[in-house]
């Protein structure tokens, strides 16, 4: 019979393209710069990285979780059984019923992803994206049939010529889509560089729960950044080739939202297109705002910026991770951003706008203002702040960060030094002796400052004995708790929110309930998705009595207020702003009062113009909350009562 | 600006174009700095020659400061080695009388030191070429001329046709320099040439103490407008005393100058 043969032969066939386009792919990757990743642990945490790190991210959408775990499931058991029972011919029931469910497994999972592509949301993909559903379907449907033939389910006589003849064309499309397409840039691809992507990725911490948000450091004796595809990690090149193009991360995206030129899948693709060679023209989803599609080319060797990209593409991103975080295939885009304005800052010396003055302060000034740095501590003059270089100790390092030098921010310090003196905080401050923490130097590419800034705080933190640091900067924050580590400054470090709660819970804050009206809260990208701080300034909020009235993006999907990565420096135009659509936001739950906890969402969010919300910090609300006692007790509160006797 | 647009990079490939650059000084930090006034020479001598266009330093090659020179794109920096101490005039002179260049540019004074301003007037005058001050633009290179826009008060420009070689003052009218990159700064060369540097013997027995800021006397202007305000900060100073002389000879003209310099006190 002809299926005794042939059909063997094309399933053999089609594995060994399989094995030849994988290889090729591979080759593709290892353009890349290497990177130590550990090969077998990472192959053997993999399957478990997949079933519970990445559904735990696909699950946020549930019908689709389903539909995955389905077809994707039935696809991985039929190719296993497919082999023994068609391949090898082994005759057993024990084989093929399994095989008869794995198929119609996948089958019910494809009729799903069938129907969602009957109407795609304008983030998906099309070209061959909009096959892939009838590949599937194809696919398990002939193998299903063609199983309950072989198996002699079938009455004999439903193998006719003309019904297997059918089959066979169903197979070699399913087989082409399946295998040959996955070794060879099909959709399929996804699966094989996606899992390789999960056992190699660049941030293992990431999985099992952990977080994984700090830039990597540049080498600055060897290249620096990213001007060609291949001067990307190898890895980092694996993990655009997982890509999906489901467009999660172009429906989060600030600055696509807002007409700038990102789209963070368009990017993803471009990138792929750059390992691979070619042009973008068959690229079929939603283009940057602004650009057409079919004009970008390049290749490993060929500078990126210019040919596969826009310049002003990577100035666009705020860098709020809200793509990450929302990626099924955990690819790392705001990595590859920086990495390749790294090279525009450092090589080419490319900042836009006012980019390169910014630099020039920070490197001459240690603030991006270029004041004078021995005025840091002006905001201040008439509080009396104990100094570390007085004090030498303290329980507590205030960190004031460049907030010392906005008018808007000096607010906010004030009312948190308040709460530290209310709550008798032993506390000191580096006074003229901090610097910027780099955080701003390091977005826009400029590592070199970055760690130069990095060392000199280092070094004076060195100098102090103190148990952890409290800054109302959730960037100082970020980059104090998650980036100096590599430059050898490890630091218990707090941001305000969670300090300012802490101090609550213990009840050293005698707090009033909040009397002006409905309240939203807006989560900082650098407190919420870069630290995973959502729950302390909700308390923080409910301590005040208020109930918060919650926007729809929040949370871990919190919308950025536009003012991160430099992003208000490099000032790329769009049709919208971005804090706009923020404040937008809090309209829509009627908030009367947006709090904050960060200084620059609070220039940003109040740099919209009036009527909206009332901006507030979380420091300012509980400053103004504060029971404060008439008499000022000179013993601390902490003190124990029974030593008074003495 | 990307150095082709400049007319004549292609058409004169000779053209020798060198920057004299000193050590900047941040004002409010008193760091280390490329100097504002010289980077924008450097910035002008990139346009016309690209990289092809020189650095020129004399002193003890600190580090911060010159790099940063580098980092606009250019590949090194000769360094005319000499101490503090050293008038760095007289070995200029040699250096450029042994490696000719077409036009010298220089910033208007440096920001630290001595920052006379005299450096270009003292260095033209022992070469024997003319000076331009306070330019902020060279338009082109022709024949051997050069057309020189030179910066005058208020806005104004003037073009000049200046024969090579001579030297150029760069005014802060001319354009911005362009940002430093940290990967050519590292990469840069800083070539030591070791000179004869003789010591400025007049510099060794003056004192320094920082400067004051001198006060400014307020003009005050009785502006009823936003009009007039702008008029009062934009119009001309009316003529007080003085006169233009056009015709008569170069030594009437230096003689009335001589005059006034007399009756002013300056020279006595
Ligand atoms: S990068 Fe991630 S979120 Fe964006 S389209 Fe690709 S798989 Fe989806
Ligand atoms: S980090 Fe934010 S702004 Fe940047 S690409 Fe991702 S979603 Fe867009």
């Amino acid at each position: 019979m002809l299926l005794d043969w042939l059909l063997p032969a094309l399933v053999v066939t089609a594995l060994a393209l399989l094995v030849i386009g994988a290889i090729r792919r591979i080759q593709l990757w290892r353009a890349g710069q290497p990177e130590p990743v550990k090969l077998i642990a990472g192959l053997m945490a993999m399957p478990r990285r997949y079933l519970v790190d990445l559904h735990h991210v696909v699950e946020r959408d549930k019908v689709m979780s389903n539909t995955h775990v389905a077809t994707a499931g039935g696809f991985v058991l039929s190719m296993l059984l497919i082999i023994p029972v068609h391949v090898l011919g082994l005759e057993s029931r024990w084989l093929s019923i399994p095989l008869l469910i794995a198929t119609a497994l996948m089958f019910t999972g494809a009729i799903f992803v069938y129907r969602r592509r009957r109407n795609p949301p304008a983030r998906l993909s099309r070209g061959p994206w909009m096959r892939l559903p009838k590949s599937l379907l194809m696919f398990s449907a002939s193998f299903f049939l063609l199983t309950l033939l072989t198996s002699g389910f079938l009455p004999e006589s439903f193998g006719s010529w003309v019904f297997t003849g059918i089959l066979l064309i169903g197979v070699v499309f399913g087989l082409s889509e399946m295998l040959f397409g996955m070794g060879w840039g099909g959709p399929m691809k996804h699966a094989f560089a996606g899992a390789l992507h999960l056992a190699f990725h660049r941030r293992p911490e990431r999985f099992g729960g952990g977080r994984s948000t700090g830039l990597k450091p540049v080498n600055l004796d060897g290249k620096l950044g990213v001007a060609e595809p291949k001067d990307f990690k190898w890895n980092q090149l694996l993990g655009f080739d997982a890509c999906v193009q489901c467009g999660r991360c172009e429906a989060v995206c600030p600055a696509f939202a807002a007409g700038q030129p990102l789209n963070p899948k368009k990017l993803i693709q471009d990138m792929v297109v750059g390992l691979a060679g070619g042009t973008d023209a068959n690229y079929a989803g939603s283009p940057y705002p602004g650009t057409e599609v079919g004009k970008a080319q390049g290749n490993p060797h060929q500078p990126i910026v210019d040919g596969l990209v826009s310049a002003d593409t990577l100035w666009s991103c705020t860098t709020c991770r809200a793509c990450v975080e929302e990626c099924p295939m955990m690819i790392e885009h705001v990595d590859a951003i920086v990495d390749m304005r790294r090279h525009l800052t450092l090589e080419r010396g490319e900042t836009p706008n006012k980019g390169a003055e910014v630099l020039d302060n920070l490197i001459a000034t240690d603030n991006p203002g270029g004041y004078e740095p021995g005025s840091r501590m002006n905001w201040a003059a008439d509080l009396d702040l104990p100094l570390m270089a007085d004090k030498h100790d303290a329980e507590v390092l205030f960190w004031v960060s460049d907030g010392c030098f906005d008018m808007r921010s000096q607010r906010i310090l004030r009312a948190f030094v308040k709460i530290l003196k209310a709550a008798n905080v032993d506390f000191a401050v580096l006074g003229n002796e901090e610097r910027d923490s780099g955080d701003v130097a390091r977005r826009l590419g400029d590592d070199a400052t970055f760690q130069s800034l990095a060392r000199h705080n280092i070094a004076t933190l060195g100098k102090y004995r103190f148990q952890r640091i409290v800054t109302t900067d959730p960037h100082a924050f970020h980059v104090l708790k998650n980036e100096y580590g590599d430059f050898g400054g490890h630091y218990e470090v707090l941001h305000h929110s969670t300090f300012i709660n802490e101090l609550v819970e213990q009840g050293r804050l005698a707090l009033d309930r909040f009397k002006g009206g409905t309240v939203t809260y807006h989560d900082p990208c650098y407190l919420g998705r870069y630290n995973g701080e959502y729950e302390s300034p909700r308390a923080l909020l409910g301590a005040l009595g208020i109930q918060v009235n919650e926007m729809e993006r929040s949370g871990y999907r919190s919308r950025c207020c536009g003012g991160g990565g430099g992003a208000p420096i490099t000032d790329i135009p769009g049709e919208h702003r971005i804090a706009d659509m923020r404040v937008d936001d809090a309209r829509k739950v009627e908030a009367e009062t947006i709090a904050v906890a960060c200084q620059q969402c609070t220039s940003m969010l109040e740099g919209v113009v009036e009527p909206r919300p009332e901006i507030r910090d979380l420091a300012e609300l509980v400053a103004d909350g504060l029971i404060v006692e008439t008499a000022e007790s000179t013993t601390p509160a902490a003190q124990p009562i029974a030593e008074e006797v003495h | 600006m990307s150095p082709d647009s400049f007319p004549n990079s292609l058409s004169n490939p000779d053209l020798k174009v060198a920057s004299l650059i000193s050590v900047g000084q941040h004002p409010k930090s008193g760091r280390a700095r490329r100097a504002s006034q010289d980077a924008r020479a450097v910035e002008l001598g990139l346009k016309m020659t690209g990289s092809a266009s020189r650095l020129i330093h004399v002193g003890g090659g600190d580090e911060t400061g010159l790099r940063q020179y580098l980092g606009m794109g250019l590949p090194e920096i000769t360094l005319l080695k000499a101490d503090g101490r050293a008038d760095a005039v007289p070995i200029l002179a040699s250096y450029l009388k042994e490696q000719p260049a077409d036009i010298v540019l220089s910033g208007i004074h440096a920001e630290q030191g001595e920052a006379s301003g005299m450096v270009p007037y003292l260095l033209a005058e022992h070469l024997g070429w003319p000076i331009v001050p306070r330019i902020a633009d060279i338009q082109k290179v022709e024949d051997g001329f050069a057309e020189v826009l030179q910066a005058l008060p208020r806005g104004q420009r003037r073009l000049l046709r200046v024969q090579l070689p001579f030297i150029a003052t760069v005014d802060n009218a001319a354009p911005d320099a362009r940002q430093y990159a940290f990967g050519p700064a590292r990469r840069g060369l800083m070539n030591g040439v070791a000179v004869y540097a003789p010591v400025d013997e007049a510099r060794l027995d003056w004192q320094e103490n920082p400067a004051k800021p001198r006060p400014k006397r307020l003009n005050v202007v009785k502006a009823k407008s936003a009009a007039d305000r702008f008029k009062a900060a934009t119009a001309k100073p009316q003529g007080q005393g003085g006169k233009v002389i056009r015709d008569g000879t170069d030594r009437e003209k230096a003689e009335a100058i001589m005059e006034l310099l007399i009756a002013e006190g300056v020279v006595r």
